[in-house]
């Protein structure tokens, strides 16, 4: 498609004028690393931010491997203990903040939100890119880190460790972390006045897909949450340079007060990872039962009460912290009642699948699993906001199992789920079903055997963060272990592929899965202003007698 | 767009008159003022409060006027109420846990 | 306003392509700028919580230190940021009708006015320096360098420091948006029908001093003798 003509049209795009040729799609529209680097196109934004996601994933994924591997045998004989530090930190740093807080909103929201509300682009294209070239900063700080020495702090970066006596990059990290706050700020902000001003005609609030009520709700919690974490940062990286004496106790500071800060945007970022995971399996859920989500108002104010809520409960953290018992008492509570939403999300779910028309393609085996394991990790999450079972089971593996079980068993298996939905959408192709369903499998399996054996060992009692135990505890580790890589190859897989399918993948239609949603209502992949006309909507929410049949089906 | 019945412009932009401006100003100067001379009276416990109230009402002023809220849409107007409220929630239940440091625990 | 010389030429803004009329494109960019005040209050706000648990812990070492702070500098500064406020709304007023000379006039008012809060400020910061109330390493305070008044004093400063530099540091960047509004006034870009750039500087121009309105009692009125 390279002539003459289409560079000119190319030329076109880059200016935002209107598409002169509507056969031209986002990816083909123009050529070359400029018109990918400096694009406004939300659509192609989306691919940046995957691109970066993905390799902070397998960068997390490399470390978290090294842990694994130490953990094969009691002894610490693979590293040097202060090493064992670093691989931790920085397994945390990473996935939490260049791969969890981002990868939903940042990919699938970024490509999907204009599209399911039916814009042109964002309301801020430019932020948007501004937004991507933060990331890209912020993660350079954090390799040059890694690259140059690493930090042993944890991911929570406690004082007065981080603030005195740890001889690492702190600052560094630190300054990595400021910066991608402002990136999520700046894509929360973006999808806010977004949903606010750009919906279509027609499209009132309760005809919107979950997904984008999801994403409202997971940009308020980034909007009031993350600068909280900026500052924070800021103020670890004065205390350790010009020791002002915020957290030290000698001078009459606080250590405890910074975790109070820290957690007080930290547990909302949990939330900021589960609520677009959410709004994905939502989505999933109802496509592949052909029928309207089970109570459609209450799963949208679940994700407004999650987000809500989940402000009020970060003291959860801080049970043994020296935190006062009558605060610990409150943070209980609050925590009991957060679970709530999250419920009757479950319970609206499981209503959708009944007498409805279930299919069993990929994205649906990763929401399915989803839901089984958001339970469990969900319900854990509870046990451990029982303080007397939490003062037992604290720094244990089993808050690394509850926590992995959210993350990973939850938000990943909605990414990994959301990706494969939408990838007809956003390159064109299908993916092979066989094989997806074949890492789906591979993923569930590997998954249950590297975390599930760490529920046990937690209430056994191995600590977290060590790096040799007790000989008693071998044989649960070399079952996490043997898990993690099974788990890793079920990972590769889709990345394999997904980059095959681009080339040598089926032509996708416009409507692969005979879904709902504005999205499916122009082609696959879209053109860069999305819409060839903004569509009127005048049909509720998952409508399904309003689209066509799935073409795909079974294997 | 506008909630009270000043004119709109031409542009459905509410055009506020320097007169207003300036009432607002000396209403500001006069609270800070009033802020100087209430610091150096002894209301006991009582100092914090009323300092921290005269402050609300400038920053209400300067909210309402200034930044030309009141003649804003509902969603703005909800904006700084709800900054506000979730630093409320930072402070109170922070509260919790540093008061209840004070508080004996029964063995 | 028939005046060619004073009045902006500004006519109808152009309408980026992802937005419908040039009323969604304001009212978008004014909803941005107000959710990202609502971040900002956030952001000083992790501060003012630092601020409340030590002046909780520690009131009587935090009124002794205030007390170092020279609450006529203070004043006279919450006046210059509040007239600066003055000026900032009269320049919106100024590109709202088109008025191009009110609008510089405002402009350079407001920055003068800001310039002038920033030297106050320095002046202060070199005064503490000078007198070993730095929190850091060879903090002083009352002859003493260490003990625990010295330490509580410390974490005031520590405050003071912070929480007014973070302010101070605002200030510099509404300082470069300024400018920036004041190039584009001197060419008449800015109108009835396009002013969205100059509201929104008012916006957070304001905002930087309602932070103040509230810095200037907690700092150098915790309990003055």
């Amino acid at each position: 498609m390279s002539t003459i003509a289409s560079d000119s049209v190319a030329a076109a795009h880059e200016l935002d004028h209107e598409p002169l040729d509507e056969s031209l799609d986002y990816i083909n529209a123009s050529y070359g690393m400029r018109s990918w680097l400096l694009t406004l196109d939300h659509k192609r934004i989306a691919i940046l931010y995957l691109c970066s996601v993905t390799f902070a994933f397998l960068l997390g994924a490399v470390f978290a491997a090294m842990v694994r591997i130490e953990l094969l045998t009691p002894a610490g004989d693979f590293m040097q203990a202060e090493t064992y530090n670093k691989v931790f930190t920085m397994h945390g740093v990473m996935m939490v903040f260049f791969f969890l807080i981002p990868a939903i909103p940042a990919v699938l929201g970024n490509f999907l939100v204009p599209l399911m509300i039916g814009a042109k682009d964002l309301a801020f294209p430019r932020l948007n890119l501004a937004s991507w070239y933060l990331y890209n900063l912020g993660i350079a700080f954090t390799l040059y880190a890694i690259a140059t020495g690493g930090i042993d702090t944890g991911w929570t970066f406690y004082v007065p460790y981080s603030t005195q006596w740890s001889t690492s990059n702190v600052i560094p990290v630190g300054l990595g972390v400021f910066i991608i706050g402002f990136s999520s700020i700046l894509t929360g902000l973006n999808f806010l006045v977004t949903i606010h001003r750009m919906r279509a005609p027609g499209l009132t609030w309760f005809r919107l897909p979950l997904f984008i009520w999801a994403m409202y709700a997971t940009s308020l919690v980034i909007m009031l949450g993350t600068p909280v974490i900026a500052i924070t940062v800021v103020l670890l990286a004065l205390e350790r340079i010009f020791h002002m004496g915020f957290f030290d106790a000698s001078l009459g500071g606080d250590p405890v007060l910074f975790q109070h800060l820290f957690w007080f945007y930290s547990h909302p970022a949990v939330y900021i990872m589960i609520l677009p995971a959410m709004g994905v399996v939502s989505e999933l859920i109802s496509t592949f039962s052909r029928k309207r989500i089970f109570g459609y108002e209450f799963v949208a104010f679940a994700s407004l009460a999650i987000a809500l809520i989940g402000f009020l409960v970060w003291g959860h953290h801080l049970f043994v912290s020296g935190q006062s018992v009558y605060a610990g008492l409150i943070f209980s509570a609050l925590t009991m009642l957060v679970a709530v939403p999250s419920a009757v999300k479950v319970f609206n779910w499981m209503a959708t699948l009944y007498e409805g028309s279930v299919s069993l393609e990929t994205p649906m085996l990763y929401a399915l699993g989803f839901i089984g394991l958001f339970v469990i990790g969900g319900l854990t999450g509870v046990f451990l906001g029982t303080l007397g079972l939490d003062v037992h089971v604290t720094d244990t593996y089993f808050v690394v199992a509850h926590f992995h079980y959210v993350m990973v068993g939850g938000t990943i298996m909605a990414y990994m789920g959301g990706l494969h939905f939408w990838w007809p959408k956003i390159s064109g192709k299908l993916y092979p079903e066989f094989w997806g369903k074949i890492s789906a499998a591979l993923i569930f399996i590997g998954f249950n055997l590297t975390f599930f054996p760490q529920f046990v060992l937690g209430y056994l009692g191995m600590p977290r963060r060590y790096w040799s135990y007790p000989p008693e505890f071998q044989v649960l580790n070399v079952l996490s272990s043997a898990g993690a890589s099974i788990l890793g190859i079920g990972y590769l897989l889709p990345l394999i592929y997904f980059i095959w399918s681009m080339r040598y993948g089926k032509d996708a239609t416009e409507n692969p899965f005979g879904a709902t949603g504005l999205e499916w209502r122009t082609s696959s992949p879209p053109p860069t202003e999305n819409f060839a006309v903004t569509p009127t909507v005048t049909w509720e929410a998952y409508d399904y007698s309003s689209v066509p049949m799935p073409e795909v089906s079974g294997g | 767009m506008s909630s009270d019945h000043s004119p709109l412009d031409d542009h459905g932009q509410h055009v506020a008159s320097p007169k207003l401006y300036v009432a607002i100003f000396a209403a500001l100067l006069l609270g800070t003022a009033l802020t100087v001379v209430a610091a150096y009276q002894d209301f006991g416990h009582l100092n914090l409060p009323i300092a921290m109230l005269i402050a609300c009402a400038k920053a209400t002023l300067v909210v309402l006027f200034f930044m030309h809220v009141k003649y804003s849409t509902p969603l703005v107007k909800l904006m700084m109420p709800t900054a506000i409220v979730f630093l409320a929630v930072l402070l109170s239940l922070l509260a919790c846990d540093y008061l209840g440091r004070m508080m004996p625990v029964t063995p | 306003m028939a005046d060619s010389a004073s009045t902006s030429h500004g006519g109808a803004p152009p309408v980026a392509h992802q937005f419908a009329t040039a009323r969604q494109q304001r009212e978008a960019a004014n909803l941005g700028m107000w959710f990202f005040l609502v971040q900002e209050v956030l952001f000083f706000g992790g501060l003012f919580t630092v601020y409340a648990v030590y002046r909780f812990r520690f009131p009587e070492a935090w009124a002794e230190a205030s007390r170092e702070l020279d609450v006529k500098l203070g004043a006279i500064n919450t006046a210059v940021l509040i007239t600066s406020s003055l000026t900032m709304a009269m320049a919106v007023h100024g590109a709202q009708l088109g008025k191009r000379s009110q609008q510089m006039v405002s402009l350079l008012l407001t920055l003068a006015l800001g310039a002038t809060f920033l030297g106050i400020k320095a002046i202060e910061y070199h005064h503490k320096w000078v007198e070993h109330l730095m929190p850091a390493p060879g903090f002083q305070f009352h002859g003493a360098s260490s003990g625990p008044e010295v330490g509580h004093a410390r974490l005031f400063f520590a405050c003071y420091f912070v929480m007014t530099g973070m302010h101070a540091l605002h200030m510099v960047i509404g300082f470069g948006l300024l400018l920036w509004l004041l190039k584009n006034a001197a060419a008449g870009v800015y109108s009835g029908a396009y002013n969205t750039p100059v509201e929104n500087v008012g916006l957070y121009w304001h905002f930087v001093d309602i932070v103040w309105i509230f810095l200037f009692p907690l700092l150098y009125l915790v309990h003055p003798r």
